[in-house]
């Protein structure tokens, strides 16, 4: 166990060093990339937070969907290649036809949406905010 | 290259075009812009002494390829062709002043056009309060102006070396087919998302080409390619001129509606085409001034498929940082934002867009 700050503590002084210093202090090119790196800074904070139960509530969600109630891995990095392994096989049943109708499209587009809403909320797009992108 | 070069070199290939003295035309206030990986924007001044004591100032645009560039498709000769040709019909465009296609005076083909006066940032258009009125008008504005961009005759000289979608085939159709090849090459995970909507959008892609509801003959038109708030430029009276020709090519005119309409371009304002009006605004004035009728069900498409592209677009970004091309931590940060077009598409494929 590693001692305190934490990571989102360390996080957190990171970002208040972009936004508070770094921001005011640049300008032109230099000062967007701060701005990004300081939203970059709280995407990851968001996950830390919240990637366990993500990942929890995604694997629940695939094990109905392809009818496995196999463990889950216990290691997080196993549990992302897992996950990954399964939405694979999403996507081969999709490219298939199986989701085209029916009650297993229904429950798949529940799924996802619920998966989308967990990656939004980490990701929490800045409203107004994309003039960076051309 | 230094910027006294460049200046240098800029006002003695202007001076040959206008038939002059080298000494008698002066750059002045080179800077660049703004531009990344696919091309150059420069600011510069010109003063040119065409008589003795009659100097005349152009402020300018310099739009140039990064160097040794091969031009995979918008290149810059192109983009100065359809800039005049658009001028022409009476599009709102910068006028253009001279195009150079011999890399050796800049290190790449570049051109100068009239550089408008303006706001180009949503951010500031969608929010400031001088921009009221703007706001008011830019719906009709920009569904009046593409219609006169799709009326463009593709005959013309200036038009006719663009290429044609393949004969027989919907562009809608090539459109999503070339997203979803680019995405399957270009994607590190699995995007169930991205799968069930190029199957949702090759059942509903209209063939043939869709600008007229049932009955009014298919088209197939000049398509500016990235039409959207963010390309014009605006004044506090409204519309004043369409920039970012790049991506022009001929196929189905709704793709434009649908892209200004596409859920990213609105900026977080709660109007769907480009937080400035409603689809119905934009349309009537499209309907107007083109004489045809919008089919909206192929309108919600084009829509659909704006987000699609989309996903491509933060997906090919993203892997430009993942592939260590360039380090930035802009570049890092738009991987994230694929959700976004994930969150969208799924409206559509539940129903609820």
């Amino acid at each position: 166990m590693n001692d305190r700050p934490s990571a989102s503590e360390l996080l957190a002084a990171v970002e208040r060093f972009l936004e508070e210093t770094a921001v005011p202090g640049l300008d032109g090119p230099a000062r967007f990339h701060a701005r990004v790196a300081a939203n970059v800074v709280r995407i990851v904070a968001r996950e830390l937070a919240t990637e366990d139960l993500h990942l929890a509530r995604e694997w629940d969600g695939l094990a109905a969907l392809l009818g496995d109630d196999a463990e889950p891995p216990a290691a997080r990095a196993g549990l992302r290649e897992a996950i990954a392994a399964r939405n694979e096989e999403l996507v081969r049943r999709i490219r298939a036809g199986s989701a085209d109708t029916g009650p297993w499209r229904t429950a798949l587009l529940e799924h996802l949406a619920r998966v989308v809403a967990d990656k939004l909320d980490v990701a929490q797009p800045p409203r107004l905010a994309q003039e960076g992108t051309s | 290259m230094t910027p006294d070069e460049m200046r240098e070199r800029l006002a003695s290939f202007v001076a040959g075009e206008e038939r002059l003295p080298a000494s008698a035309v002066r750059a002045e206030g080179l800077r660049r812009l703004a531009g990344g990986a696919s091309r150059e924007i420069w600011s510069v001044d010109l003063a040119i002494e065409r008589a003795p004591g009659r100097v005349e100032t152009l402020a300018l645009i310099l739009r140039k390829d990064p160097p040794g560039r091969v031009g995979d498709g918008g290149d810059r000769g192109t983009e100065f062709r359809v800039l005049r040709a658009a001028a022409r019909g009476g599009v709102a465009v910068p006028r253009v002043y001279w195009a150079c296609d011999d890399a050796s005076v800049l290190g790449s083909p570049f051109f100068l056009m009239e550089r408008v006066e303006g706001e180009t940032l949503p951010r500031r258009l969608l929010r400031e309060e001088r921009y009221a009125a703007a706001r008011q008008a830019l719906p009709g504005e920009l569904g009046t102006q593409l219609a006169r961009i799709h009326a463009l005759d593709l005959e013309q000289p200036d038009l006719a070396g663009l290429a044609r979608p393949p004969a027989g085939r919907s562009p809608a159709r090539v459109e999503v087919e070339r997203v979803a090849l680019g995405l399957r090459e270009l994607v590190v995970e699995p995007h169930p998302v991205l799968d069930l909507a190029e199957r949702w959008l090759l059942e509903r892609a209209p063939d043939p080409p869709s600008a007229g509801a049932p009955g009014s003959p298919p088209r197939v038109t000049l398509v500016h390619g990235d039409y959207r708030v963010g390309n014009v430029v605006v004044g506090e009276a409204g519309l004043r001129a369409i920039l970012d020709w790049e991506l022009v090519h001929v196929g189905d005119p709704l793709e434009d509606l649908g892209w200004l309409c596409t859920r990213a371009w609105r900026f977080g304002a709660p109007l769907p085409a480009g937080g400035v009006g409603t689809r119905e605004q934009v349309v009537a004035a499209y309907e107007r001034a083109s004489g045809t009728r919008v089919d909206f069900e192929a309108l919600r498409f084009w829509e659909a498929f704006g987000s699609f592209k989309l996903a491509l677009v933060f997906v090919m970004q993203s892997r430009v940082y993942l592939d260590g091309r360039v380090r930035s931590v802009e570049l890092a940060s738009l991987g994230r934002r694929t959700v976004e077009a994930e969150d969208e598409l799924l409206r559509f494929l539940r129903g609820a867009a």
